[in-house]
């Protein structure tokens, strides 16, 4: 089983459209959830839905997360808390561009690679 | 002698929740008037949310006792705020929940308190002096650690809130701004001056009926 992707932006047409990106290049060889907007639907995250997204393609060998700005790493870091141990060591937050990041990790999980090595190739494109 | 303990009743919890709602719905546009011109522009709408959500529950809330009820509008926060303050705010009523006894005195609250604070920074990957919430938090701390009256511990919420003012933001939306943040009161560090002095009203106005 591959490591599945989950993006989460504050605007679900990034989100969508990311995931789309995503899907062009890698085909369906890696699963991919997305969400994105708060929980009135404004521009926001929503940590009831990163757990819904999270819990969606959810994968024994883990879940690479790519997030945009701030709030939306808080709010999946809380979606990791909610979820819980043991699933949430399987879950782990790409620090790494969201669009490329995306395309990079879903590029190198679907080589059937562990989440260390998808979350190691999406950081490279990280600046810090 | 023993010493003199709180438990907050159902009814002191329900005053709080509809008092601090009332606060940020008072001042939601002024906060958002903030977030404009450092950050997105959404705290006080998402606080806004986030508090009307505590209210909406505040009855099956306030049935419980106060740490799980502190716990409870903390998880409600953070499923309901949408931005980054809905972890912040909740991991900050969520520990405050996890660490305060049932009957409490002053040092069980500034100890409560502290340790919510610190899960804040932790949570935020922040510190004092970057132009967040924790620069109110953290005076707050150390007068409530003090001993220090109500409207002193407000007094030093406003103070360190108008501090943040000349800052340079280090982290949240507003560091990317870097020196254009300076000359603008932290958003977050407004909304927990607003909290703090809810509270601290509602206990002098409880000691004085008392």
């Amino acid at each position: 089983m591959n490591v599945s992707i989950v993006i989460v932006s504050h605007s679900p047409l990034v989100a969508e459209g990311t995931t789309q990106m995503v899907r062009q290049m890698v085909g369906d060889e890696v699963r991919l959830a997305w969400c994105g907007g708060d929980p009135d639907g404004g521009l926001g995250t929503s940590v009831q839905a990163i757990i819904d997204a999270m819990e969606s393609v959810w994968s024994d060998a883990g879940v690479a997360v790519l997030v945009d700005l701030g709030g939306a790493e808080s709010n999946s870091e809380m979606a990791m808390e909610v979820i819980g141990e043991p699933r949430s060591a399987k879950i782990r937050i790409c620090n790494a561009p969201i669009v490329e990041g995306a395309v990079m990790a879903a590029t190198e999980a679907a080589g059937g690679s562990s989440l260390a090595t998808v979350v190691a190739t999406a950081e490279e494109l990280s600046p810090l | 002698m023993s010493k003199p303990m709180t438990r907050l009743t159902s009814e002191d919890m329900k005053a709080l929740i509809g008092a601090m709602q009332a606060a940020i719905a008072d001042n939601a546009e002024h906060l958002t008037a903030l977030d404009q011109a450092i950050g997105d522009g959404d705290h006080g709408i998402n606080m806004k949310r986030g508090f009307e959500a505590i209210a909406a529950d505040a009855d099956a809330i306030c049935d419980k006792p106060a740490p799980q009820a502190l716990s409870a509008a903390g998880m409600k926060l953070v499923m309901s705020v949408g931005g980054a303050s809905g972890p912040l705010f909740g991991t900050l009523f969520m520990t405050l929940g996890k660490s305060l006894p049932e009957d409490f005195d002053r040092s069980d609250f500034a100890g409560a308190f502290k340790n919510a604070v610190d899960a804040v920074a932790a949570r935020g990957k922040s510190s004092v002096g970057q132009k967040t919430m924790l620069d109110v938090l953290y005076p707050v701390g150390d007068a409530i650690a003090a001993g220090k009256g109500a409207q002193e511990i407000a007094t030093v919420a406003t103070e360190a809130a108008e501090a943040t003012v000349p800052m340079e933001a280090k982290r949240g939306r507003a560091s990317f701004l870097g020196e254009r943040s300076i000359g603008h009161m932290d958003p977050g560090s407004c909304s927990c001056s607003l909290l703090i002095n809810t509270v601290a009203a509602w206990i002098n106005a409880k000691e004085h009926a008392a």
